[in-house]
This record gives C-alpha cells, structure tokens and sequence, in this order.
C-alpha cells in the first residue's frame, strides 16, 4: 500500500496550484462569471496546453495515460477557486463516455478534437420527473430511415450553451424508468430542432432546458450500443461524482482556511473570537469533517476503475454520502463563524457554501446515497 | 389547564380570518406561499390596512392605542394570519421601539411617535449593530456628542434592515466615552432625512437587498429624541432585545413552512410517485413538524406565565434558538425536496413581476436561495452563541 503522490503527480498538483492562484482569486472569478460565457477561453487553451483534458485517457485514445487520481489532484484545485470552466461536463462525463463507449470513428471525431480543446460537450439525462433516477427517461428516439429522431425535454444541462456536441440519454426502448432500452446520442449543438433556454446556476454555472422537436440524426450518432447505454452512464456519472467529491475537499479545504482566518482576526469582547472554546470546538469539528471527505474521496479515487460495478458504485455512492455530511456541516459551521459576513455576497464564504450545497443536490444528493449504498451493501 | 378554545375566541379567529381575506392582496398573498421577495408595497399596504383597523400595535395595551388582547387572541391573530398568508409585521416600529416609547418615554414623545407607529404610516428602522460590535453589541462606537440642544452624531451602523424604506431609525450611540461598556449608551431616535444619514446597500447571498450599512455623519439631532435618560440607554436596550427574542421563534410562519412542505412532497416526482411516498423523506418532515409543536408548546408556556403577570425571562433564549434552527431546517427539507430543480438561479422570478415561466416546477425558483438565506436565522437578533450563554450564566447559572 501507498498513498503517496508520484513525482509525475506532485508536478501536476503544483501547476492546479499555480493556475488557481494566478487566475482564480476571487474578485477575478466574479469577473469571469459575469462574461457570457461564464468561462474563459483562455483558460480552456491553458488546460489543453498542459495536457489536463487529455491526462485522464488511454495512450490509444489520444491521451497521456494518467487515470482518476489525476483527476480528482485538478478538481480538488478547481474546487479551492471556484473554477468555472467546463471540465466535468466535457472532460469527465463527455470524454468519458466516448472513451468507454465510442467507436473508432467517434474517438476520433470527438475525443482527440477534445484533448486538443477545441471540443466541448453537455451530457444531457436528467428530465423534470427524473430526480436521481439515471433510468427515468422518457425523451424518446424513434428510427427514422437508417437513422433516429429525437423528440423530448432534459434539463439542467450543464455547459449546453457552450458545448459543440450534445451527449443526449435518450429511451429507444423498454417501459418507463427501465434501465433496458436507454440509448446515448451524440447531436449537433446546432441542430434543428433543438432550442435551448440558458440560466446561470446558484453557483454561477451556466445550465439550460432543452427541448427536441424531431430532431434528425445519423446512424453513426448513437454512442455505444441500442438500448444498452445504462451501464455506461452509471459508471460515468459515478467517476463524475468522485470528480465532485474531489472538487467539494477543495471548497471545504478553502472555506475552513478562511473561516479559520477570519476567528482569528475578528474581535468581539476584546479577543479574537478564536479564543472561544464553543468556536474551538466547531473549528476542529471543521477540520475533522474535511478530512473524513478527503480520506473517502482518495478511496473511491482508487476504487473507481475496480472492474466490479458493485465495487465501484459503492466506492462513489458512500464517497457522495460523507461529502454531503462534510459539506453541509462545513459550509452552515464558516457561515455562522463568519456572522453577518457570512450570508453576504462580497464574502467567498458565501460562494463556496452555495457550491457546495449544489454539489450534494448533483446526481443524488446524500440520502439517495446512503439509500443506493445500503441497497448495495444488504445484497452483498 | 385545557387546549380547547373558547366560543368567543373561536369567533375572534373567524374574525381575523375575514379580515385577511377581505384586506389581504392576492398578489401579495401569492408570494407568501411561493417564496417569492415582498416589495415595499407588499409590506405597507397590508400593514396600513392593520393600522386602520387598530391591530398593527397587537401586542400593546389598551392605554397607549393598542387592542389589550389576552395571550390566547395574540396566538391566534398570528397563527390566522400565517395560514392566510400574509407577511410578517415589521417589527421596528411596533414591536421593538413602540414598546420602548410607552414604557421609557415622556408624554410628548409618546404623543408624537405612537401614532404614527400604530398606523404605518411612519416606518422604522434599527440601529444597533455597528461593524465592530455584533455579539459584543455593548462594544458600539457611534458617538453623539452634545452641543446646546442638539445631538452630533458620528458613526456607522450595520445590517440594518430596511433603513432603505424607513423613515426613521431607533440607534444605540455612546454619550460617555470614559464609563464602562455598557453605562455609556444612550437610545436616540434619528429621522432618517437629516442631513448626514447615508444608506449604502448590503447584497446577501441570495442577491436579495434587505440590509444596509447606515453612515452618520456630523447628523444633528434634537435632544427631545433621546429615550430615557442619557447614559442609561443599555436598560432599553435590553428591554427591547427581550421583547424581540420572543417574536422571534416565528412558529407561525414555521407551520406554514410544514404545510407547504407536505404539499411540495406530494407533487414532486420520484420513482413514477411521488416524494410523498418516500418514508425516508416523509419521516424527516415529521420529525421537523414535532419540533416545531414542540417549539409552540414551550412559547405558549412562557406566554401563559407573562399572563399572569410574569415577565419573559433569559428562557426565551432557548426559543430563539430553537426557532430559528426550525427555520433552516424547513428550508433545507424543501431544496431537497426540489432536488436537481433548486439548481437554477432564477432572480426574475424571486424579486419581480413576471410573466416568464420558472424553470422546473413553480416552487422551484426560491427554494436555494431561501435555504442560502436563512442561514441568518441563527446569527440575528443575538446569535446562537450568544443566546446559549445567556441561558447558561443566567438560567443555569454556570
């Protein structure tokens, strides 16, 4: 056993580091958000340059061999400045299902454009009765000639107005919520048919509502195979949500430095306030919680490639279970340790709260987590 | 001992409930119960409306214009006014400086600030908290130094709510510079047009704009607005943070909360159901509901005691607390009922009139942010912290 960072590995940490520092420091991430994109292209062409968007891939895919630890050293940066380019939507889960389940065909089109930065992707499942049920899909594509057409709503599409290819989980067959009969296309952003209704998020993400009247695609636009893309989404969305874990121990990692910066500063009767034990107490119950997530992210970061579905999904449900905890306890602790500042917009107290409390309502939040890893556990 | 009302109570509810529906606008009534933001309109129309009919001043004695009502009528003119969905009374002016007017104040301040009070057609705001001195509000540094009969008011004043609408602010300042913390402190009333009273806005989490920081610059004030005697401002202090922690516990508004919340369960979808059906969630909105009986039960308590003529007591602290980690809790349990439709932020829908369609279900748009937003619950009006030492120096006299 070794839980140490390679050489190879430390590098890449310092250069997050570096990027978060020069690029990320709050007033300048305000300006970002406020851009129409939301993002930076700039920073996208950073990443690609330093071989972030391709670390994660195989040699044979295009990319540089790395796997989920590299992944979750970049998010756990990306989640101490609160960076807001695309990198989960078109990195982690779009990239990631090309990877898994793509052609040669599609790897090409698709992935080797990614690495390059010149690609971004939206992965489109979630629908208004969905809630966390990956297989509650009813946008329906229906064959048309030797092609589909796709007709249906998804919403909170992550990244949809900035993306060049929309990756649609779409039902192609089977009864409603059935995992059986699911099928992953990859459409054209332009595409007819397809309108969009743009929004910022509470955490000043960008999303959209999607809506596909007949939208028209090729045979070669199905990723993976009819009616069998359940599989492939739920091990995409459990690699993203060790992604989230990794970028929630970033958030909480700079909420308790601030918070602890701020009770050691703030007098009130006459001392700083860190010099009062209920305060102590909470601080270290911080400092704990931070890193009971760290300590469960790092393990699913090493399960996640377990050949084992089981193994797997459990690595990431019970990691997702622990960052709901940490992060809801992390988060309410700086704010009322911050007082009135606390609940203000200037503070980045406020900022890393609200990323937080969004990433437990990302693919299930903590109930649905220890629900899905007790159903799990017991069948065991 | 006995829970049961009265014929002529239940007929005082009957009442109060006409009085809503017949004075209470549907616009105004719509945001209540989808969580929308109240303009000044909301607030002022409705309270206006209470002011004519003599039930603003609810909690105030017959002598100074109030309705003299007993405990059980106050309980139900709030609960009532809940269910129907009204806003909440601004409490600055007749829960936390008419009181201290009537009680503190000379025949002709009484005169001249109670009506006005009573009727809404005054508004007020509160200046206590000033950036140095929060939980250490004795610690408060804006000066009003005395020339003829005048007052030269220096200092800054913070979180104060809508001092962007009020006429007029109720402020702590220091008169003694050399006297202990809390012996140099005088209550001041300050018309807010005076030269030298800047309002600057203070943008909450929520992208809401209900606080402010309030500058005071060189602002002459008439000595016949000081409250009491000078240097002795602490004891209306005091009397009137007493006064707020009761209120404070917002059961009502926390059984709305409940209800609206059931309702939310059994129209958002899982699993080809809905969340109603979920024992995992319904279980976790039971568990709230308790304590929030609870949490009633105990306040009626301390009501029944005032009754008969006791005072609150330091108790009242521990329905603060408890009141507002109800609060939270409630709109914790409703984002996650949302679930992934909390997401999107959706301001248009949360502060204006709007004819657009919320993205996701009509519940959806205020959900985060009021989750975002009542975290202040628990740092206002004398945070957790502090109210848990109160409690334990002097009811448990550790």
């Amino acid at each position: 056993m070794d839980l140490s960072l390679s050489d190879e590995q430390k590098q890449l940490q310092e250069a997050a580091e570096r990027f978060v520092r020069d690029k990320y420091a709050f007033d300048a991430r305000r300006k970002i958000a406020a851009t129409e994109r939301g993002w930076l292209p700039e920073n996208w062409a950073q990443f690609a340059e330093l071989g972030w968007l391709g670390m994660a891939f195989s040699e044979e895919d295009g990319g540089y061999g790395g796997g989920p630890i590299e992944t979750m050293i970049v998010m756990e940066q990306f989640g101490k400045g609160l960076v807001l380019e695309p990198f989960l939507p078109t990195v982690v889960l779009g990239g990631g299902m090309i990877a898994r389940a793509g052609s040669a065909a599609q790897k090409e089109a698709l992935l080797a454009p990614m690495i390059e930065g010149k690609k971004q992707f939206a992965f489109a499942w979630l629908e208004r009765q969905s809630r966390y049920n990956l297989a509650d899909v009813s946008l329906k594509a229906t064959k048309e000639g030797t092609g589909w057409s796709l007709s249906g709503h998804k919403g909170v599409v992550y990244n949809a107005a900035s993306a060049d290819e929309i990756i649609v989980l779409a039902r192609t067959g089977g009864s409603a919520r059935e995992p059986k009969g699911l099928t992953l296309f990859v459409v054209d952003a332009k595409a007819k048919g397809l309108s969009r209704r743009d929004y910022p998020t509470q955490d000043a993400l960008r999303a959209s509502e999607l809506t596909f009247d007949k939208v028209s695609v090729g045979a070669d636009a199905v990723l993976g195979k009819v009616d069998e893309a359940f599989p492939v989404v739920e091990e995409a969305v459990d690699r993203a949500i060790v992604a989230l874990c990794a970028e929630a121990t970033g958030c909480m990692d700079a909420i308790n430095a601030g918070t602890l910066e701020y009770i050691k500063t703030r007098k009130q009767f006459g001392v700083p306030i860190g010099k009062f034990q209920v305060l102590q107490h909470r601080m270290v119950d911080c400092f704990t919680n931070a890193q009971e997530a760290r300590s469960m992210t790092l393990m699913a970061s090493l399960k996640i490639d377990d050949k084992d579905p089981t193994v797997r999904a459990k690595a990431a449900s019970g990691a997702k279970v622990q960052i709901g905890k940490s992060g809801k306890f992390c988060g309410q602790s700086a704010v009322q340790m911050h007082g009135g500042m606390g609940v203000t917009d200037e503070m980045a107290v406020s900022h890393y709260f609200k990323r937080l409390t969004m990433i437990d309502l990302m693919f299930g939040n903590q109930q649905h987590h220890l629900t899905r890893y007790s159903n799990l556990a017991m069948a065991a | 001992m006995d829970l049961s009302l009265k014929p002529e109570h239940k007929a005082f509810a009957d009442e109060v409930r006409a009085f809503a529906r017949e004075n209470l606008s549907p616009a105004t009534r719509e945001k209540t119960f989808s969580g929308k933001h109240y303009d000044r309109d909301d607030h002022m129309v409705w309270q206006k409306a209470l002011g004519k009919k003599g039930w603003l001043a609810y909690t105030w004695p017959k002598k100074y214009g109030g309705p003299g009502w007993d405990v059980t009528q106050r309980f139900l003119f709030e609960n009532v006014l809940a269910e129907e969905g009204a806003p909440r009374i601004l409490p600055f002016g007749p829960k936390m400086v008419g009181p201290v007017i009537y009680t503190f104040g000379t025949e002709a301040q009484k005169e001249r600030f109670l009506p006005g009070i009573r009727s809404s057609e005054v508004s007020w705001c509160q200046g206590y908290s000033e950036p140095g001195a929060g939980s250490d509000l004795a610690n408060l540094r804006t000066r009003a130094v005395r020339e003829g009969d005048h007052y030269i008011v220096n200092g800054q004043k913070t979180w104060t709510s809508f001092a962007h609408w009020g006429d007029w602010i109720f402020c702590l300042v220091r008169t003694n510079m050399d006297a202990k913390p809390q012996e140099g402190i005088s209550f001041l009333l300050i018309d807010m047009k005076t030269p030298g009273v800047t309002v600057r806005p203070i943008i909450m989490t929520d992208g809401a704009h209900h606080v402010n920081d309030v500058f005071l610059d060189n602002v002459k004030v008439p000595v016949e607005n000081l409250i009491g005697k000078e240097n002795e401002g602490w004891t209306c202090a005091k009397f009137l943070l007493a006064n707020e922690r009761l209120g404070i516990a917002e059961v009502p508004s926390s059984k709305r909360g409940v209800s609206v919340l059931r309702k939310i369960a059994r129209i958002e979808p899982q699993d080809g159901g809905t969340l109603a059906d979920d024992p995992a969630f319904t279980a976790q909105i039971a568990d709230i509901d308790l304590q929030v009986q609870a949490l009633e039960m105990s306040e009626l308590r301390v009501l029944s005691t005032m009754a008969q003529g006791g005072a609150p007591g330091p108790e009242v602290s521990t329905l603060k607390v408890r009141g507002s980690e109800i609060q939270q809790r409630i709109a914790e349990l409703t984002m996650e009922a949302v679930g992934e439709y909390a997401q999107p932020y959706q301001p248009g829908m949360l502060f204006h009139d709007t004819n657009e369609t919320p993205i996701g279900p009509d519940h959806a748009p205020p959900a985060a942010p009021r989750y975002f937003n009542m975290r202040k619950t628990s740092i206002y009006g004398g945070s957790t912290e502090i109210q848990k030492n109160i409690v334990s120096k002097m009811v448990l006299g550790l």
